[in-house]
């Protein structure tokens, strides 16, 4: 590719590096929406994907845990390696479904099932088998504590999740994706159909997240990438154009088109 | 190609947008208005003409409910309503008359379970297939074939059951009668399962994909998925689809004039042959009965039965759609 990565970053020898996309780049059918991607998530970091509308963003979250696969005519290039075990997530002999066990998601508008809060929560134990309904109850109310729900839902747990609030269903979300565990959380604008108060609670939640787990977020909101990310990602039609520590990329971002983004050129 | 299409068409459309004359401010008014009251006119002629249209559908079915009901009246005088809910047998046309409707119901309920039995489990199996799992084209292929499929005359579908699917139910089983409700009700079934599948699979296909997405996400199969998420949501609409498949089983009439036999018979055994409320009707409406007769009062009664019992399930299904509305 003609333009290199930015690399804003002082190589740092402890940090332990979760997953990486190495020379990875996405067709949707003919239309080639991403190029070239290197890009590292650390470990327990929080990294955010900022960059204007269309740029890709979504469509490199959503590789991370195969979505892609859902819809024909995707085609995926070069490798996300997850490690410590160092698998190719986009290899043909891994199954999409292993990928999500280990890579789960919170999606922009809350999706919670037409089921009852304490079952929208169960899911994802129950996909995997689980049928213990102490352990079920445990885990349950473990992953709402952890979403900071639980306070707010102990007493209604058979009410339908639609009947929240969109804060809640949106935490409610975040609940049912940490419930199985997983060692990567993906949001995708997670705080944009929320209002500031819900939005304020969310970003909360997410800086408490990460010391369990690593989180990859995409967020047009740039005040929200510097209050919560560790590291930022600056995509530009389809290309990884800086990646670095959030503080320096806001304050002294090293790539030209970056600094016009983050000034308020692009728009 | 597709460019040189494109270009010449757009360029046209700016032209003419150009070339519009600026609308002169004064004299257009009374104008517009002129043709603002013939519009009017226009759309109140149209707005009768569709009420009117509606009129005529209530206008029947009042005058349906009326027929029934001052004909039932004349059945229920000569023959007290306990007579008519509990005797156990059904012989308007003997000298010793009994008039029982137990007996017509045991066949319509009979061979409507044995229709059910196999179009709610098949045709919801379709449904999750077509909605989950078919590849587009096969869709593109299949819905058509399957809306066909419930075109076809059931009077086709009745000489099937008789001269086809009996005998070969009979090679299992030789003591079964040449009429019998099994068959009758076998072949019903598969006449209704394309109205199953088809409702139950536009209901799942409108679950948005936001909530399959989020399943999937989780880690979910696609079978998980279609059960325990899409289905759930669409309740609804698939309780909608079984009810319209039990209101065509209730009221199917020639297969089973066909291939059930019309001895009217109390039973709940589907391999004997037995009248149903819709097959005792054609029986008499064709048969050569006086008019005003008892006998003939009969299917007055008989039909005042069956819309009972359809207004039941149509209510039913309004009861579920309400209850279990779609929360996504
Ligand atoms: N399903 C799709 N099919 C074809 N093109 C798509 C599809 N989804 C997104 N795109 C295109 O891919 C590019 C990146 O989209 P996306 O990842 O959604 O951007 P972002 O999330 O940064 O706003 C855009 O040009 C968009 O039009
Ligand atoms: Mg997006």
């Amino acid at each position: 590719m003609s333009n290199e990565t930015t690399l804003n970053i002082e190589p740092d020898a402890n940090a332990a590096i979760k997953a990486e996309c190495r020379n990875f780049g996405f067709y949707y059918g003919d239309f080639q929406a991403l190029k070239d991607i290197n890009m590292p998530l650390y470990d327990k970091k929080v990294t955010a994907l900022i960059g204007p509308s269309g740029c890709g963003k979504s469509t490199l979250l959503r590789s991370f845990n195969r979505m892609h696969d859902l819809y024909p005519g995707n085609r995926y290039q070069g490798e996300i390696v997850m490690q410590p075990d160092n698998t190719n997530l986009l290899a043909r002999e891994v199954d999409p479904i292993e990928v999500r066990m280990r890579i789960s998601m919170v999606f922009q508008k809350p999706n919670p099932f037409p089921k009852s809060i304490f079952e929208n929560v169960a899911y994802s134990l129950r996909v995997r088998g689980l049928t213990n309904k102490s352990e079920l109850a445990d885990r349950v109310q473990h992953s709402l504590k952890g979403a900071a729900l639980w306070d707010e839902v102990k007493h209604r747990l058979n009410d339908l999740g639609a009947n929240l609030s969109g804060g809640q269903q949106q935490r409610l979300c975040i609940a049912r994706a940490l419930a199985a565990d997983p060692e990567i959380i993906l949001f995708d604008e997670p705080t944009s159909a929320l209002d500031p108060i819900a939005t304020a609670s969310i970003e909360e939640l997410i800086t408490e997240l990460k010391e369990k787990v690593t989180i990859l977020i995409v967020t047009h909101n740039m005040q929200q990438a510097a209050r919560i990310s560790d590291f930022t990602a600056y995509m530009y039609i389809g290309e990884l154009i800086e990646f670095g520590v959030t503080d320096q990329v806001f304050i002294k971002p090293k790539n030209k088109q970056t600094e016009d983004y983050i000034t308020g050129r692009f728009g | 190609m597709s460019g040189l299409i494109v270009h010449p068409f757009s360029t046209r459309i700016m032209s003419t947008t150009v070339t519009v004359p600026p609308v002169p401010p004064t004299a257009n008014v009374s104008d517009r208005l002129r043709k603002k009251a013939s519009r009017h006119i226009k759309e109140r002629f149209i707005e009768a003409l569709l009420f009117c249209a509606a009129l005529i559908s209530v206008f029947t079915t009042a005058a349906i409910v009326y027929i029934l009901v001052k004909e039932s009246w004349i059945f229920f005088e000569a023959v007290p309503l306990s007579r008519f809910l509990f005797d156990t047998q059904w012989t308007p046309l003997f000298d010793d008359a009994h008039y029982g409707i137990m007996v017509l119901l045991s066949g319509t309920i009979t061979s409507s379970a044995v229709a059910l039995a196999v179009a709610i489990p098949l045709g919801t199996i379709i449904a999750i297939y077509l909605s989950e799992f078919a590849p587009f084209k096969v869709r593109e292929i299949a819905k058509p074939f399957l809306e066909l499929l419930g075109g076809v005359p059931t009077i086709v579908y009745g000489y099937f059951a008789l001269v086809f699917l009996t005998p070969l139910l009979q090679k299992i089983y030789p003591e079964l009668p040449g009429f019998n409700l099994l068959s009758a009700g076998l072949i019903m079934g598969v006449m209704i399962i394309p109205y199953v599948a088809s409702l139950s699979e536009d209901a799942m296909r409108a679950v948005p994909m936001a909530l399959r997405e989020g399943s999937y996400a989780m880690g979910a199969t696609r079978l998980q998925t279609a059960l325990r998420v899409v289905m759930p949501a669409a309740t609804s609409g698939i309780a909608s689809a079984y009810i319209l498949g039990i209101s065509r089983a209730v009221g199917e009439t020639m297969i089973l004039a066909v291939a059930a036999g019309m001895q009217p018979n109390l039973t709940f055994n589907p391999t004997e042959s037995g009248a149903t409320i819709t097959s005792y009707i054609v029986q008499v409406a064709l048969g050569d009965l006086p008019h005003g007769s008892i006998g003939y009062q009969t299917i007055f009664a008989a039909g005042l039965s069956l819309l009972l019992l359809t207004l039941m399930f149509n209510l039913l299904g309004h009861y579920l759609r309400k209850r279990f509305r779609e929360v996504y």
